[in-house]
């Protein structure tokens, strides 16, 4: 088992002394200390290590870090099981289990890989084309696609893990910490400026962990650590691995997504599994570096083929050999030192395949040293092999890039492609800066910032070393003197030399008609073939962002970051243009998917909103009583008792309040507290009734307009003192009624001396409502309660049971009934206190529900009648229209379509058969049998079974509904499919005078 | 995300703000608005491309309503205020 056949026995960045066991497919293989899952499969000398998404074809690995395409694993087994993480992004640790995707049963047996040979099923587009039709038939296909061209699977358990989100200003960030982030991260960081540096890797050093250079003469790895060691004693200097700069977003903020725990087999000690940092910087340095470029010929994607500075990573830094016996293509020098590493790590180079005419005197001078032969002005035109390559057929091409002459085979287990370099500009593009394309490097690279950052290195197309210190340097300083500080640049370090890439361009290489055209695959992730980006351009998709869509290219989790390029400029070639005319496709936010719960963070389960409670919550639930939520409240429905339902204690509670008295909790009221000399000028201004008349110690109702003439919400206004009053909102309304009335005063009406505070919280509320109540009232305080001194919208500032409270007497019921507020933590004394006094009078609680029949029964609005399409009139509040004042809504209130007899006014409805609930929601109408469409003439609003009148009840909006009390109708929900005939009568059920209240 | 400057409090990030509408939108007069004056303010707003005045509400915060002078098309905050302030042109 710890036989590891291609691993190095010295050398890389691995520490043998530290095995680690790890599980694939059910095998169980070893690696080490320092290994990723990748470097460990290859140690093992597992090659088909995926199938692809399409055509199921067998693929192993093609890269060394993000721009991964192929391997994509399950990773982990159960609730923490997550799908296609790339195999190069998983640190080994002991225990690892990972499951490869997209195959069934097996890898090596993939019944899916019949879609191979059905490949005419699948050109581009074929989602729209070939199952289309009949479009009857979709569902099927839906679902048969969907099985066999997945990805991974979602797990099904809930996730165990916590995340964390962190929010962080700092003068300088710096993305990416290979060697021109580490220069940055020195200059800025000597400045005494506030610094982050992050790298996506276990590890700084970027490209420096995977070759051979030197830095002062000694091993590239030893002066990353040098260095991370020196910014470390910086306290100035924060130092983030294994984080990835994953979004750029608008005023120089920046995600970063910390995998605090993906390298353990679980999180320890309750660290969060991930931590998204929230990062404003002043200044941004992007270093974030480049991936090499594939190239593209028949049958590219054969396990075995992948990017040469990928093979030489492996090698270098984890002692992993890709294979015995290596080909190298390239169109550019930085192949050759990639060679060397091979060859001297133990893989028999068989020979550089170059495209370009004529090489250059360093890079003949590395093949020579390291006894490699150079094949300039060739090419690979194609690989064979099924599960693993075995051979390439290689050409001279003429000087039209054109294969002719004599092909020869070569016999390899491993094809190394460069095809130059592409800068990983995203950052710098999600940052709205601007590309521009360099013809020597056939790349994109940054042209014009937009946001307070710059790019230094690979990522702003220098890709020497040499070049990547010095611009890190400069940019750290100038980074550093952007954001206030004095400072220049860090001391470069003296480096070994590396090549100059200028890559002669061949985007796809043509295959020679014998080789009956094998795939040339530009897109491995998403199976998108040369010839399919033809097809795009055939029919008629030429721009980058509709051959995106119509082929797929450049989607999935490596969104094209070795692809892109290579695609558009196959389209460019067929539109005959050039490259900066195609130009590329946006680059989005994440830079590397973040999971889903490293989003959420912390704002899941019950996090997702806060929950609010009122002071007597533990009572109802000691009490049994379900709750309803209304916004964030919680609100007691009632209290079934010896077996009830909750309908029947509904029904209960609502008979027992008219008959004798109960006590509800209604502290989820909104309240605001309105002071100021002006105070009543703007409750005139916004109420359509005036309150001018109103003395101290009285309440009024009172209704707001929108600006737009319909009802916004109602509430009591309460005069508590000469300059200061207590209005009331609807539970769900308060906050929106609040940001209302502080706009019209700091917009609109900033003459006004007025202040406005929510108090919903600092008064907790109980009704007490019954013919008994002022009797139970009585007994709990000494206050004079009489009709003469609190009579009917009276108030009083009485004491209960010791309590300072505030006595409202308002009805809600229709029954006598007052309203208490007091301070939350009194709530429980008062409460008890009613309970207790009003025992011989049989005093009950009640629930929400109760009082809401209580108030259908009363044909008092709430939500479903202030449904923001009711006018004033329509709901009965015609009479309290001021005609004397001016208020908000008043003029666009006046407007013909919202005056007219037909439009909707409140009515009541009963059953003709007095015994068939009336369906909520459901629509008013004539004749359900007449022919579509039926003319709705007005809706269910409000439905219950009334206790107190023996049949159910609704209150409905029903066109010019006020004259027409008595007529029949039927009452039709498209949701239950019911019919019920009703007839429409006054929506006050009961005491329409209004004697009871006043009582 | 946007970094907005609130005049009570100091630059803040945008989740504690809300957007309140647009500040260039001039309420009638309440004695004196006509329908038209109504149906304007109620329903019609300019899309400029470029510099919009606009509302935000620190509703999270001071909970005070500000002025916000932006460019919509680089998101770009030129100046900020309290709704009655006269803003910046960024000309400067
Ligand atoms: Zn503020």
């Amino acid at each position: 088992m710890n036989h590891q056949p291609f691993r190095k026995p010295t050398g890389g960045n691995i520490d043998r002394s530290q095995p680690l066991t790890f599980t694939f497919d059910g095998k169980v293989y070893q690696g080490y200390s320092g290994d990723t899952l990748a470097s460990a499969l290859m140690a093992n000398g597992v090659k088909l290590l995926a199938r692809s998404f399409k055509y199921h074809r067998p693929r192993g690995l093609t890269g060394y870090g993000v721009e991964e395409s192929n391997v994509l694993v399950q990773l982990r087994t159960g609730a923490r099981s997550e799908p296609n993480i790339p195999a190069t992004q998983v640190e080994l640790y002991e225990g690892l289990v990972a499951e490869s995707q997209n195959r069934w049963p097996s890898l090596h047996f993939d019944i899916g890989a019949v879609n191979s040979k059905l490949s005419g099923l699948f050109p581009s587009g074929f989602y729209y084309k070939t199952f289309m039709w009949p479009a009857k038939f979709w569902p099927f296909y839906e679902h048969a696609i969907r099985h066999i061209a997945g990805m991974g699977k979602s797990p099904t358990l809930e996730d165990p893990d916590s995340y964390a989100h962190n929010y962080r200003h700092c003068d300088v960030l710096i993305a990416g910490g290979g060697p021109a982030g580490l220069m940055a991260a020195l200059s800025a960081g000597q400045s005494g400026a506030r610094v982050i540096l992050c790298d996506e890797n276990a590890d700084f050093g970027g490209m420096l962990r995977g070759r051979r250079d030197t830095i002062r003469g000694k091993p590239g790895p030893e002066w990353v650590a040098d260095t991370a060691a020196r910014l470390a004693a910086m306290k100035n200097v924060r130092l983030l691995r294994r984080t990835t700069a994953a979004g750029y977003y608008d005023h120089n903020l920046i995600v970063l997504d910390e995998r605090v725990a993906d390298h353990k087999a679980t999180p320890e000690n309750h660290e969060p599994r991930h931590r998204i940092w929230h990062v404003r910087a002043k200044e941004v340095v992007l270093a974030t570096g480049s991936i090499e470029r594939p190239l593209v010929f028949a049958d590219n994607d054969r396990p075995g083929v992948m990017l040469t500075s990928a093979a030489q990573a492996y090698a270098n830094a984890h002692g992993a050999l890709a294979g015995r016996r290596a080909v190298i293509f390239t169109n550019n020098a930085s192949a050759y030192a990639a060679a060397a590493d091979l060859k001297a790590a133990g893989i028999e180079v068989q020979a550089i395949v170059d495209l370009r005419d004529s090489l250059e005197a360093p890079e003949l001078k590395i093949a020579a040293n390291a006894n490699i032969g150079v094949l300039n002005r060739h090419v690979v035109v194609a690989a064979h092999g099924a599960k693993s390559v075995h051979s390439v057929t290689v050409m001279p091409v003429d000087s039209n890039t054109t294969p002719v002459g004599e092909a020869q085979e070569i016999l390899c287990d491993v094809v190394c492609l460069s095809g130059g370099w592409t800068p990983s500009v995203h950052l710098f593009s999600q940052s709205r800066g601007k590309l521009c394309y360099d013809e020597t490097l056939s790349a994109f690279v940054p042209d014009k910032s937009f946001q307070r950052e710059r790019s230094a290195g690979a990522c702003q197309g220098a890709f020497q070393l040499d070049a990547c210190l010095h611009e890190g340097a400069k940019a750290g300083a100038q980074a550093a003197v952007a954001a206030g500080f004095a400072t220049t640049a860090a001391d470069v370090p003296r480096c070994s030399a590396d090549a100059v890439v200028k890559p002669r361009l061949l985007w796809a290489i043509p295959a020679p008609d014998h080789l009956h055209g094998g795939k040339q695959f530009v897109d491995l992730q998403n199976d998108v073939t040369a010839a399919d980006v033809g097809l795009a351009y055939q029919e008629g998709y030429h721009s980058v962002e509709h051959l995106k869509r119509y082929t797929t290219l450049g989607m999935g989790t490596d969104q094209g970051r070795t692809s892109n390029v290579n695609g558009l400029a196959i389209m460019a070639g067929h539109r005959a243009e050039a490259i900066t005319a195609v130009g590329t496709t946006t680059f989005r936010q994440p830079f590397t998917p973040i999971p889903m719960g490293a989003v959420a963070g912390l704002n899941a389960h019950d996090h997702v909103a806060p929950v609010r409670t009122t002071p007597l919550h533990h009572w109802h639930e000691s009490l049994g009583s379900p709750f309803a939520p209304t916004g964030q409240w919680l609100r007691a429905q009632g209290y079934p008792k010896d077996g009830e339902t909750l309908e029947q204690a509904t029904m209960r509670e609502a008979k027992h309040v008219r008959e004798k008295v109960g006590i509800v909790d209604v502290s989820t009221l909104g309240k605001i507290d309105v002071q100021g000399p002006d105070a009543l000028e703007f409750l005139n201004r916004v109420y359509i009734n005036s309150f001018s008349n109103l003395a101290v110690g009285k309440c009024r109702y009172g209704v707001m307009l929108r600006e737009d003439g319909l009802v916004d919400d109602d509430g009591v206004v309460t005069r508590l003192a000469e300059n200061r009053y207590m209005i009331t909102t609807t539970t769900t309304h308060a906050s929106a009624v609040m940001n209302r009335l502080e706009y019209l005063l700091d917009v609109d009406w900033p003459s006004l001396n007025v202040h406005l505070l929510s108090v919903t919280d600092d008064w907790s509320g109980i009704a007490i409502a019954g013919p008994h109540s002022r009797t139970v009232l009585t007994k709990v305080t000494s206050a004079d309660l009489s009709n003469s001194a609190v009579p009917f919208m009276g108030y009083a500032e009485i004491d209960i049971d010791g309590v300072p409270v505030r006595l409202f007497r308002i009805s809600f019921s229709g029954e006598l009934a007052y309203e208490i507020n007091m301070a939350p933590n009194a709530t429980r004394t008062v409460w008890d206190a009613l309970l207790k006094a009003g025992a011989n009078q049989e005093i009950i609680p009640y629930g929400l529900e109760a009082m809401n029949v209580l108030r259908i029964e009363k044909g008092h609005v709430v939500g479903g009648e202030l449904n923001g399409r009711t006018t004033a009139d329509g709901l009965g509040f015609g009479k309290m229209i001021s005609t004397k004042k001016a208020f908000v809504g008043k003029v666009p209130a006046r407007r013909a379509g919202l005056t007219r007899d037909d439009i909707h006014q409140l009515v009541g409805l009963v059953p003709t058969d007095e015994k068939t609930r009336i369906p909520r929601g459901a629509q008013l109408i004539a004749d359900p049998k007449a022919t579509k469409p039926v003319a709705m003439q007005g809706e269910v609003t409000s439905q219950c079974m009334s206790p107190n009148l023996g049949h159910p009840i609704a209150l409905a909006l029903l066109n010019g509904g006020r004259a027409r009390h008595g007529e029949t109708l039927k009452a039709h929900s498209p949701i239950t499919g019911q019919t019920v005939t009703v007839t429409v009568t006054n929506p006050i059920f009961i005491d329409p005078q209004g004697e009871r209240l006043r009582g | 995300m946007l970094e907005i400057n609130c005049p009570y409090c100091g630059k803040r990030a945008q989740k504690e703000f809300t957007y309140a509408g647009d500040a260039g939108a001039e309420r009638p007069n309440l004695e004196t608005g006509t329908n038209q004056d109504w149906f304007e303010f109620v329903y019609l707003r300019n899309n400029p491309r470029g510099l919009h005045d606009e509302l935000w509400h620190h509703s999270a915060g001071c909970r005070r309503l500000i002025k916000v002078r932006r460019d919509v098309v680089t998101h770009e905050i030129i100046d900020t205020g309290a709704p009655s302030d006269s803003l910046s042109t960024g000309a400067s």
